[in-house]
């Protein structure tokens, strides 16, 4: 397969234009294989882009003809709304649960999977089965087994003599379900990256560390988890974005709730934009989320990324 | 919609050898093996017992929906479910929707990975960077004026049109443009050095020498594409609310929270017979070619 003799960095770090006669570069014929790409960005990307932009200043209704420049009033508004926080809130709380989750069974699984063992084609399938299952078969079917009243796993729970809770009926529960079950699906994404990683690390490393009498544990700390780093970050960057982008579980676990407890800032975007059809503040809300990303991702690169290199 | 991450690590890991023994002792490394093998199966257990739940559950008798093992098999379940939701109409829908997304995209995205990779033009690294940056920005931004963009064009009035306004808009992904770029550069430069002393122009160069080449590059991206239309709900949830045009992600999802499409929220042998049929064309296809999955995800540490 054509992708093994890859090169380090080629994907990140476009190919320095070796020929540059002229003006236009040596295959001007490029610019019409680009046409149609450059066609999409500007209509389906830039130009929504640059519309969300607008209409983050503008009170913005479908169905109102007067549609208002209101200057920063949306943003203002945004600081004092206190469901806005709250689902910021909420994310924060997914976030805590689901990403170190994520990273530890990924990496355990991973391990565990890269000892040669096997049926390893069987298992890697098992984990990855969640991933391409859509999202609404997922939320549908651990919302049956997490309900709190006849649920699979309450019911096992009281079987073993263990109190029923409330995953998606208690206010501190849910968002802790979700973010659980969220990494769940996820996981086989992580445990393939994490299995890749693990196959880049040079035998020579671990070879002479058992030389200096290193056992398996030490080398495990003191050679695969660094090593790893690269491979460790990308799955906190991935996790946090899924995280921030979280709609279909609330809306079809929790509908947000309770008590808005499972609010995520995605859901409150849909329900300000196409319940209330508020456009104007939804597309506010839309770009602090997009701000937020953006900002958070750049801190743990600087973070879980410097040391790496 | 697809996200960032460019990894070299994975291209690295790409390149060496598959798996390899740890431990020196063999003794410990067999304890090693069987901890592993434990860990292992209980994950297999926990990533596999839900969906053994749910095809039960939906074929179990309604007084027994929710236990392991049914007493009988019964396809009640089945008949209502296909009785509230049109499901061959929402299959062709979603059919539509995932084909659509996926010809449009190996289609631009091949003729721009092929730019990228293979030509040399002014602009082409400042057009490589633009790509991926856009998977900086999240759909959940652009889809309030995307979907102000499609009211106006009038592509969610319920028609064949709602196909234009499921379509288009994620029509084209840099996922895409990244893995075709990726594999048109692995190509030997001979080839295409060779072609030109031959004569050929940039067209047949690239149909008669990148593209026979490359089939496994437009199987990684469709499979890869083919997930994302599949399996999203939330864009159709915006673009129609008629049962009829609806992909059955969307009517399935709205069936089981007692939506539109149905009204049997308490019902959950019905629910999981949707949840099912939803399911089965994706797991199938990730089934046969999973090796091509894997790969996809090997290759570019992209993910949608």
């Amino acid at each position: 397969m054509a992708s093994e003799q890859a090169t380090p960095g080629e994907l990140a770090i476009p190919r320095r234009s070796r020929f540059r006669f002229s003006t236009v570069g040596k295959h001007p014929v490029g610019y019409i294989f680009v046409v149609p790409y450059v066609a999409f960005f500007i209509s389906m990307i830039a130009y929504p882009l640059g519309f969300a932009i607008y209409l983050s200043f503008h009170q913005w209704s479908i169905v109102q003809s007067d549609k208002p420049y209101v200057g920063l009033d949306n943003f203002d508004r945004l600081i004092h709304d206190s469901l806005f926080w709250q689902s910021l809130r909420n994310t924060l709380k997914f976030l805590i649960v689901n990403v170190p989750v994520t990273v530890v069974v990924a990496l355990i699984l991973a391990v565990a999977l890269n000892r040669g063992i096997t049926g390893r084609a069987f298992f890697r399938t098992a984990y990855f089965l969640p991933y391409v299952t859509a999202g609404v078969v997922i939320a549908l079917i651990w919302k049956w087994m997490f309900s709190t009243d006849d649920g699979f796993i309450n019911n096992a729970l009281s079987n073993i003599g263990l109190p029923r809770i409330g995953w998606l009926t208690d206010p501190f529960w849910s968002m802790i379900t979700i973010a659980l079950m969220v990494a769940w699906k996820q996981m086989g994404f992580y445990v393939i990256l994490y299995l890749g990683g693990l196959q880049g690390i040079p035998q020579s490393l671990y070879e002479a560390a058992a030389v200096d009498g290193a056992n398996a544990f030490q080398r495990f700390i003191t050679i695969t988890i660094p090593q790893l780093r690269p491979i460790t970050l990308l799955v906190v960057i991935l996790s946090t974005i899924v995280g921030f982008q979280l709609f279909t579980e609330p809306y079809i676990m929790t509908g947000g709730g309770p008590l808005n407890s499972s609010l995520s800032v995605v859901l409150y975007i849909y329900q300000k934009a196409f319940q209330s059809l508020e456009f104007g503040y939804a597309a506010a809300i839309g770009m602090v989320l997009a701000a937020i990303i953006m900002i958070t991702a750049f801190i743990q690169r600087r973070f879980l990324g410097e040391s790496a290199a | 919609m697809a996200e960032l991450v460019a990894g070299a690590e994975e291209q690295k890991a790409q390149a060496r050898t598959e798996s390899r023994p740890v431990g020196s002792s063999t003794r410990l490394s067999r304890v090693g093996h069987i901890v592993a093998y434990i860990v292992l199966l209980l994950g297999a257990l926990l990533f596999l017992f839900p969906f053994y739940y749910m095809v039960v559950g939906s074929i179990s008798p309604a007084n027994e929906v929710g236990r392991l093992i049914p007493t009988r098999i019964e396809t009640a379940n089945w008949h209502y479910m296909l009785s509230r939701i049109p499901v061959g109409r929402n299959l062709l829908n979603s059919a539509i929707y995932a084909g659509g997304v996926i010809v449009i995209t190996l289609i631009v995205g091949s003729l721009t990975g092929y730019a990228l990779a293979r030509l040399t033009f002014y602009g082409r690294d400042f057009l490589f960077n633009l790509i991926l940056l856009t998977l900086m920005v999240p759909f959940q931004l652009t889809m309030i004026p995307l979907y102000i963009m499609i009211v106006n064009f009038g592509w969610v009035q319920p028609g064949p049109r709602i196909f234009l306004g499921l379509i288009i808009p994620g029509a084209v992904n840099a996922t895409a443009v990244i893995i075709f770029r990726q594999f048109f550069l692995q190509l030997p430069q001979d080839l295409f050095d060779a072609a030109r002393i031959d004569g050929a122009g940039d067209l047949n160069i690239l149909w008669q020498i990148a593209l026979p080449l490359s089939a496994p590059a437009f199987l990684i991206t469709g499979l890869l594409t083919f997930i994302g239309p599949w399996n999203e709900f939330l864009w159709p949830l915006l673009v129609t609310r008629d049962v009829n045009w609806m992909p059955l992600a969307e009517s399935v999802a709205l069936f089981g929270v007692g939506g539109q499409a149905g009204g049997a929220a308490s019902q959950w042998g019905t629910i999981t017979s949707a949840a099912t049929i939803l399911a089965i064309p994706a797991v199938v296809i990730f089934i046969v070619f999973q090796r091509y999955f894997v790969q996809g995800i090997a290759t570019t540490g992209l993910k949608e």
